[in-house]
């Protein structure tokens, strides 16, 4: 890939003796969807507010295609935030919220004038020119707010959980917006949020974050496929956690049963955390299956039917397309490619944390 | 029912407003359009034409345009202050400027006479240091003082009100799109606190004008305000015909100044306390 657009050195920053960051190391190529993902008071905005020039950081540089912008105010960084809750301003027409920045650099008013046509039609919202901020609606506000931003060509665009105030149809529309708008201007974009779908979604790597730490950095794949700890299976997707010893390369003893692996190189009984996925659990005979119970819950989801089976002391969570009644013996079955074996976290810091719903 | 019951809760305000606010004024528009005989007459309120009325108009007007272009100049940077202090002592900031709110407006404005005298507790000050002694009572420049130092507040809390309201995050992106502190401020900040502006404008220019407590104790005798003229009229020359009158001349400015309040604070985001 590209060259390294941001490099974050040692970033460290705390509130009130409250570390809120400590010792980040991060960079972030050219023409990157990158998301900070975590719960709140991971330092996910922190970070982002540190790269927009509106937090120094206590330690640490920030360095900007090679340059330190550490020390730079906001005003003078070539890279533009679009705030959570738009912040549009108020007192001005749409036309003179996107001419903001363009006016303060004294561009032509023929260059101005084009550039909000161009704004305008980028976003969707041709011909709102003379409206003012609060006769839009949350997702053309926050259109607004992207198009104020881009006309002022930056390298980087900051979006801090831009979809949060939208509702649930409109933030699925506005992600592939984003998407479609990031391949058009083909710029770097670093974007905030506390949804793993959202992130999902759009991102080409994501960075996992909690308590200040970076947990895991990665491709949606990666990322969802192969968590690095128990933190990040818990906070991406449903998963099954389930505390285990590694007997040897290749085997793993899972409450008491023994399922084969493909991870290697772990040692010989070692205490693990082994991540399943709910939807890589196949539900067969009791006989056929590595260990057995009995259905406990069933939900009904649409795409799947969400049940609860209750095997050797665990709850599993399953999700599958066939459905077995509450109380049916069923067995567990797992492919030894769909088990995620993790280290056990090995300091307090990185132990995972309860994940607000 | 419920609506019912709404209505009787507001019985007493009716005829708080009824006894206390519009019989007054009709009262005063009565008096105002008559002369002593009870004919209806213009001569009350073009009286204000007389020189000595005129002047007394016109001097009310300098000396309240003043008073308020200086609280402005001195509350703005005050409320911004303000609205930025992040500590826990901010509660206290606010309480010390409100606090002289809390005594008589008249002993007050007393002890300012009792400091600014010619013999008073300033100059005996100056005179102990061999400092040049002030000759500031009964003059204008009093008169001013008084108005600033009793109205200030006023004018702080409308504007730190509004600058409060005003989300960090409207500045944060002003500075985002280029714009650096001055600039910032002249763009976003002043224009969204004009609602505060105008409304401490109008509460400090409507008591100023009308005043005549503060241009009495020190402004001495020497000089009448269109508040003195009225005054005189009702105590020391019973003549409420004319005292109404000019009122109704006086009452033309403040609903002028009401106006446009209401015209710039639409959402009543300026509105102090």
């Amino acid at each position: 890939m590209s060259n390294k657009l941001i490099n974050l050195e040692n970033i460290s920053k705390s509130y009130d003796n409250h570390l809120v960051l400590d010792e980040m190391n991060l960079y972030i190529r050219e023409n990157e969807f990158v998301t900070l993902l975590g719960p709140s008071g991971c330092g996910k905005t922190t970070t982002l507010r540190i790269i927009g020039g509106f937090e120094t950081p206590d330690t640490g540089k920030v360095i900007f295609d090679g340059k330190d912008i550490t020390k730079l105010p906001a005003y003078k960084r070539q890279l533009n935030t679009v705030f959570q809750k738009y912040a549009l301003f108020t007192h001005m027409n749409i036309a003179e919220n996107i001419a903001f920045g363009l006016k303060i650099k004294n561009k032509s008013k023929s260059y101005i004038d084009d550039k909000i046509k161009y704004a305008l039609k980028l976003v969707n919202l041709e011909g709102y020119e003379n409206r003012m901020p609060d006769s839009l609606s949350g997702g053309q506000q926050q259109r607004i707010a992207i198009a104020r931003a881009i006309v002022n060509e930056p390298k980087v665009l900051l979006l801090d959980e831009p979809l949060g105030a939208l509702d649930l149809k409109l933030r699925q529309d506005m992600q592939y917006e984003l998407i479609r708008l990031k391949n058009e201007l083909g710029i770097t974009f670093i974007y905030v949020t506390h949804d793993q779908e959202e992130a999902l979604t759009m991102s080409d790597t994501i960075v996992v974050m909690n308590q200040g730490y970076i947990q895991q950095i990665g491709t949606p794949e990666m990322i969802y496929n192969e968590p690095e700890n128990a933190f990040v299976a818990d906070f991406i997707g449903d998963s099954n956690i389930i505390d285990s010893i590694m007997v040897r390369d290749e085997l793993v003893e899972i409450l008491g049963a023994k399922f084969a692996c493909v991870d290697k190189g772990f040692g010989e009984n070692v205490h693990v955390d082994v991540v399943i996925r709910p939807e890589d659990i196949e539900l067969v005979k009791p006989e056929e299956g590595t260990i057995h119970g009995e259905v406990t819950h069933i939900i009904f989801k649409g795409v799947h039917y969400e049940m609860e089976v209750m095997a050797n002391g665990f709850e599993w969570l399953v999700h599958s397309t066939k459905m077995y009644p509450v109380g049916e013996k069923v067995g567990i079955k797992v492919d030894p490619f769909n088990i995620q074996i993790m280290n056990k976290p090995a300091s307090e810091d990185e132990e995972a944390v309860q994940v607000e719903e | 029912m419920k609506n019912k019951f709404v209505k009787l809760l507001s019985l007493p305000y009716v005829f708080w407003s009824i006894g206390f606010i519009i019989i007054p004024l009709l009262m005063v528009f009565y008096y105002g359009l008559t002369d002593k005989s009870g004919r209806l007459t213009l001569s009350n309120v073009l009286n204000i034409a007389l020189p000595v009325h005129f002047k007394s108009l016109i001097i009310a007007l300098l000396l309240s345009f003043v008073s308020t272009v200086i609280c402005l100049l001195l509350s703005y940077p005050l409320a911004m202050i303000l609205a930025n202090v992040k500590s826990k002592s901010k509660g206290l900031m606010i309480l010390i400027f409100v606090l002289p709110m809390w005594m008589n407006f008249l002993l007050r404005t007393l002890a300012w006479q009792t400091l600014l005298e010619n013999e008073g507790v300033i100059n005996t000050v100056l005179q102990f240091l061999h400092l040049p002694v002030l000759k500031i009572i009964n003059t204008p420049y009093a008169i001013i003082f008084g108005m600033i130092y009793n109205f200030l507040p006023f004018m702080v809390l409308p504007i730190y009100n509004v600058l409060c309201k005003i989300d960090n995050n409207l500045l944060n992106a002003a500075r985002d799109l280029g714009a650096n502190e001055i600039q910032t401020f002249f763009k976003v900040t002043l224009p969204l606190s004009v609602p505060g502006i105008i409304s401490g404008i109008t509460m400090v220019f409507v008591p100023a004008l009308t005043t005549f407590v503060i241009s009495d104790l020190l402004g001495g005798s020497k000089i009448l305000l269109i508040g003195n003229v009225i005054e005189q009229e009702f105590t020391l020359n019973s003549n409420w015909h004319l005292g109404s009158g000019l009122s109704i001349v006086l009452m033309i400015f403040i609903i002028i100044s009401m106006i446009t309040t209401a015209i710039f604070d639409k959402d009543g985001e300026g509105s102090a306390l």
